[in-house]
């Protein structure tokens, strides 16, 4: 019996580490590729570790390809992001869960419906609305609608919201609080861990959103990473060396912040069960 | 009017003021563009002169041209095997992470690092990591005396591969899975172990049924998501090679954004609403009785 399940273990173990493996070496691959030279990278039979590691690959990328732009324009618009959506977000959550508004059921159920709309049915007509207001070619078609709500953040934040003890509400109410002071000296105060979720998932969605950077940024200057290493990916299709530090360096920060915030990460999966 | 309707009165008129900002982004940014997008595809419209009515023409057009039939086949031939071998997948990591192993975080951070990375990083590294002479998938197979296809270059592996690139990123689902398995109470397999349940009628008679809420839950959004998946397929292949993997998403945009068909294009994303639509419908039948978006109903 004991044998039976020392076997089944080292069954178990056999399956995660092979597993593991294949989850693995690719990203191997896309660190050991950044600092191949083009001999290493278009050698036959392809070889695992360069021979000659060449840092200067990032060199190039800082120095020679605009990677510092894209990264100053991703942060521009991810930062823009974060304050527009945590704004408009918390406020709405705050409205959602308070007060009795009449048919407020009804308008929770259309915000979840909203959660689910395809963007390809929505992106042409906001593509001819923005393009009439003379935006397309600016960060504001990126930044603007952030400041209007986002489903996710306000589902997340009036979830946690849901939980505050009206107590809490009602001494402040006593003590001469209006609805305002309520949100901002209740609610937001006990609310730091629904709002670090909503805000690293935001964080993550702007640094590596693709499509509406491709349909409204035109001007190579303002190019987001993703934009910038894809427009990199046509427009040099060997420079694998860079497309692979480039692709290093955009994924960097995410593997950071999870590493940072482990268990925030996890949660906020599970809560939400949806990766856009 | 008594007090106490004067203050609900107030109430709702406050709260609705909190929600003032989301009711008029989803007037402006999806109610209006839902609408526009419905009257765009009944028109002939590029999107620089004005949209000329031409009635029901571009959905009898839709249905005779042969890309779009080819993207709606290309995009369940990617559901129907993708997410079936996603969700098995991530269920078996889910079930293997769920016994008492040691080393249980990192190799639950291991499965799971993939799932975050940015996608155009992701299709990138695909793409070169299924490069047919360069990249380490073919060396590996033909060490071991295997074929090497063509990957991303050959019509008849493009949708392999694909699948392929997006079984890097289930590391999503299985921390889902690996929440669901640890919500299963623990008597139930005790009792079935008492009754000399084996592992097998344990996985089938007790994981399974007491896992077929998020399991059924994952389908359908994977069913959702896969007519939206544009990223990927947009950098690796760019819909080639001879429209093999040309998606729906993809579609819609070269439609849209390439060929200046706006019309045409808001008429497959109707369809595409109405498919997602159902969908939807469906996950709220469900799942309203599992607690699921239990906020709703307060």
């Amino acid at each position: 019996m004991i044998n039976r399940r020392r076997l089944d273990k080292s069954w178990i173990y056999l399956l995660l580490i092979a597993g593991a493996v294949f989850f693995v070496i690719p990203f191997f691959w896309m660190f050991s590729t950044s600092l191949k030279s083009y001999d290493d990278v278009f050698a036959f039979p392809p070889v695992w570790w360069p021979s000659e590691v060449l840092w200067s690959n990032y060199a190039d990328l800082i120095f020679e390809l605009p990677f510092v732009r894209y990264t100053l324009n991703t942060l521009f618009v991810t930062a823009m992001t974060l304050l527009g959506f945590m704004l408009s977000s918390s406020v709405v959550a705050f409205g959602f869960s308070y007060f009795r508004i009449p048919g407020k059921k009804m308008l929770f159920r259309i915000l979840l419906v909203t959660l689910m709309i395809p963007p390809q049915v929505t992106m042409i007509p906001q593509f001819v609305l923005f393009n009439r207001l003379g935006w397309v070619g600016t960060f504001l078609p990126l930044i603007v609608p952030t400041f209007f709500g986002g489903a996710f953040s306000i589902f997340l934040l009036k979830q946690f919201f849901d939980t505050v003890p009206r107590e809490f509400s009602d001494a402040a109410k006593l003590d001469g609080a209006n609805e305002w002071k309520i949100f901002t000296r209740v609610y937001l105060p006990l609310s730091k861990p629904a709002l670090a979720t909503s805000a690293l998932f935001i964080f993550i969605w702007t640094w590596t959103d693709f499509l509406n950077p491709l349909i409204y940024l035109n001007d190579d200057r303002m190019y987001t990473l993703s934009i910038g290493l894809q427009q990199l990916s046509t427009s040099r299709t060997t420079a694998w060396p860079q497309l692979m530090g480039g692709s290093v360096l955009m994924t960097l920060p995410i593997i950071v912040l999870f590493f940072l915030a482990q268990k925030t990460f996890i949660q906020g999966i599970q809560v939400g069960g949806i990766k856009s | 009017m008594s007090s106490v309707a004067k203050s609900r009165k107030r109430e709702s008129r406050i709260g609705l003021l909190f929600l003032s900002p989301w009711l008029l982004g989803l007037a402006i940014f999806t109610a209006y563009p839902i609408i526009a997008s419905l009257y765009f595809s009944f028109t002939q419209y590029s999107g620089l002169s004005s949209p000329r009515w031409i009635g029901l023409e571009n959905y009898a057009r839709l249905f005779q041209d042969q890309l779009f039939w080819k993207s709606i086949y290309n995009t369940l031939y990617l559901a129907i095997i993708g997410i079936p071998l996603a969700q098995i997948l991530s269920l078996l990591v889910a079930l293997l992470l769920n016994t008492k192993v040691r080393f249980l975080s990192v190799f639950r951070t291991l499965y799971f690092l993939p799932s975050i990375v940015p996608a155009v990083a992701t299709a990138l590294l695909w793409k070169w990591f299924l490069n047919p002479q360069f990249g380490p998938i073919n060396l590996l197979l033909e060490r071991i005396g295997l074929p090497t296809p063509g990957w991303l270059t050959d019509p008849a592996w493009s949708k392999p591969a694909l699948i392929l690139t997006s079984v890097w990123g289930v590391g999503g689902a299985m921390v889902i899975y690996l929440a669901g398995l640890q919500n299963i109470p623990a008597e139930l397999y005790e009792a079935a172990e008492l009754d000399g349940a084996g592992r097998i009628a344990r996985l089938f008679r007790i994981t399974i049924p007491m896992l077929s809420p998020v399991i059924l839950f994952n389908v359908v959004m994977g069913v959702i998501s896969s007519f939206q998946s544009f990223t990927s397929v947009f950098i690796m292949t760019a819909g080639g090679p001879e429209n093999s993997t040309l998606v729906y998403a993809l579609s819609i945009y070269r439609n849209g954004f390439q060929f200046y068909r706006m019309g045409y294009a808001s008429a497959m994303a109707w369809i595409l609403l109405i498919i997602t639509s159902i969908a939807v419908l469906f996950v709220f039948k469900f799942f309203g009785k599992y607690g699921y978006f239990g906020g709703a109903e307060k």
